[in-house]
């Protein structure tokens, strides 16, 4: 708080419009988030119930059973695993080939340096939807179609990381990396024991974007899973589940809720960092 | 802001440290870069470079998913723009959300994010408001379908309370797409939000304070200094928010399956259904390429109109 604001809380007529726009905030705020809580309270209710007129948010019991249920009906626990294995492979390999990639965009002197990082920036324009098409022929020929390998690489190699960690990394003082050098590191050296941990912020929020990329994406799996029952992950396991028993709605909503608790926990962990880091990347939540 | 960074000038090549110039140490760090580079590159050109050019051969070809493929020239583009039943409906769709979703999306959000900047728990608000953008949006849409459902929630409140006989929003073709765009609003206005807080954060307090003395207050002093302090933060969010939104799929395949009849059927999911419902790879790439370009050339525009709004300062 500035101390601007302080002096403007002292006069009487800016507490009460503080207060007034405080509590406006707060409903807006509560309206906004009551489809979230309209899906938690739907999926605590016994079948049969979701629709009353008047809506309640209670049914007649609070109904735990619900979340138990939903495994029942589909192998969600499967979704989950999937969804996870894929996520976190992933990570791994967005994180390690974009790092590499760009400490030698940032850090090591080469020819045709500036030449390859414009190829690199080019291939951001293109959008998945280009991509999908071929890549499904690929995935044939690679005999990858239905495969947690067609889940994970296509994706994992686009150039956004390494952009994005190549600013970061220009951005360290060069003594450090000197010292390294003096000290008879070599370039991998320096690389592992210098630039990654100082780079762990940057890192840590590629990381956690990267994850929801892959726990959130739908279009890829819904065209190279054949087989969603073993190797769906959790949107297109829900929108199954969802085709299935669309009149479920307890079930599916409980399936929903279920579904979004993964990417809350990273939000909530992710909370202090999330200006700066969406203003550094700009990505996440598309 | 990450346009000011792409557009700072880039420091011209890597300072070379003082007498380190021998052939063999060179020799060694360009090697290394090459190792470094090579998951990247190798990943790139194998799942990036190659499918590119490979788009743009299917896009020329009779191409099934299985069977014998044939050379057809463009008669694949020709097919969407005369023969394919769905493909113009699609692209008017398409354009019809963004014209509703990108002005509600940016003016929403920044409007919340001055209002949330002036309080003193952004940093909750801030959080709170980005829930759906980071919930999958598969969860949103479900979730929104249901609030949809004839006797849900929504359709109760607009018979009590503004005595509107509501009808079945996703499954009437006058209020099916505007449904979608406000799902689509909700979800996207949290990821706008902190983009245009962190724009608002950095709003230089010297200007605004001499602003103030100088008399500007309010509206004015929105309009006439923090919006064009911010106009790099609004290019930004406008141009993102345009290719996202061109791109849209998910919401409209959960909500409506591009129904009722063709009426929210979007550019993405033509793609979709030529290539892996129908079968034919060639007209979905087709399709893929013709949608590209229109987010090229509207883009193309934006930047070219940026230079008339947008002021770039430091």
């Amino acid at each position: 708080m500035s101390t601007e604001s302080t002096a403007r809380l002292a006069r009487p007529g800016r507490t009460v419009r503080t207060v007034v726009s405080h509590v406006l905030l707060g409903l807006v705020a509560l309206l906004f988030l009551a489809p979230v809580l309209y899906a938690v309270a739907t999926a605590l209710k016994p079948p049969g119930e979701t629709f009353t007129s008047p809506p309640s948010l209670m049914g007649s019991e609070l109904r735990w059973r619900n979340f138990a249920d939903v495994f029942d009906y589909l192998p969600f626990q499967r979704f989950i695993l999937n969804g996870l294995l894929v996520a976190t492979v992933g990570t791994v390999v967005v994180l390690a080939a974009s790092s590499l990639g760009a400490y030698a965009f940032a850090r090591l002197r080469w020819r045709g340096r500036e030449g390859l990082f414009v190829v690199f920036l080019a291939t951001l324009m293109v959008p998945q939807e280009v991509l999908v098409v071929p890549m499904f022929i690929l995935m044939q020929e690679f005999g990858w179609v239905n495969s947690f390998q067609a889940l994970i690489f296509p994706w994992a190699f686009t150039a956004f990381g390494t952009f994005l960690l190549r600013q970061f990394f220009r951005g360290i003082p060069y003594e450090l990396q000197e010292a390294a050098t003096l000290d008879g590191c070599s370039p991998l050296r320096t690389f592992l024991s210098v630039m990654l941990p100082i780079a762990r912020p940057a890192l840590g929020v590629l990381a956690v974007f990267t994850f929801i990329n892959y726990w959130n994406s739908f279009l890829w799996p819904l065209i190279t899973v054949n087989d969603i029952n073993s190797l769906g992950t959790v949107p297109v396991g829900l929108s199954l589940f969802f085709g299935q028993n669309g009149d479920h709605w307890h079930l599916v909503m409980a399936a929903s809720v279920i579904s979004l608790v993964p990417t809350l926990l990273l939000l909530i962990a992710l909370q202090k960092h999330l200006v700066k880091g969406i203003a550094a990347t700009g990505i996440a939540g598309r | 802001m990450a346009i000011q960074e792409i557009r700072r000038p880039a420091r011209a090549g890597a300072p070379r440290p003082a007498g380190r110039d021998g052939g063999s140490p060179r020799k060694r760090e360009r090697w290394y870069a090459y190792g470094f580079l090579s998951p990247g590159i190798i990943g790139l050109t194998v799942f990036t470079l190659f499918p590119v050019a490979m788009a743009v051969v299917m896009s020329l070809y009779d191409w099934p998913v299985f069977g014998e493929r044939s050379f057809v020239g463009l008669d694949n583009f020709r097919y969407l723009l005369s023969g394919d039943p769905t493909f113009l409906v699609s692209v008017r769709n398409t354009f019809v959300f963004t014209a509703l979703f990108l002005p509600l999306n940016v003016l929403l959000s920044l409007g919340l994010a001055f209002w949330i900047s002036k309080s003193r728990w952004r940093g909750f608000f801030r959080v709170l408001f980005f829930v759906p953008a980071i919930t999958p949006m598969v969860v949103n849409a479900v979730i929104w379908k249901l609030l949809y459902q004839p006797g849900g929630v929504i359709d109760h409140y607009a018979a009590s309370w503004f005595g509107i006989d509501a009808p079945n929003f996703l499954a009437d073709p006058g209020t099916a797409m505007l449904a979608v765009v406000a799902m689509s609003v909700w979800q996207g206005i949290g990821y706008n939000i902190i983009v245009f807080s962190a724009a608002i954060d950095e709003l230089p307090q010297s200007v605004l304070e001499a602003a103030e003395i100088d008399g500007a207050v309010g509206i004015r002093k929105f309009l006439r200094v923090q919006l064009p302090l911010m106009s790099p933060a609004v290019f930004f969010v406008t141009t993102m928010t345009m290719i996202t939104s061109m791109q849209v799929f998910t919401q409209t395949y959960i909500l409506t399956k591009g129904g009722p009849g063709d009426s929210t059927v979007t550019m993405v999911q033509n793609v979709y259904e030529n290539g892996f419902v129908s079968r034919d790879l060639g007209i979905a790439a087709a399709g893929a390429w013709i949608l590209f370009a229109v987010i090229l050339l509207i883009t193309a525009v934006q930047f070219l109109a940026q230079r008339r709004w947008v002021h770039y300062e430091h």
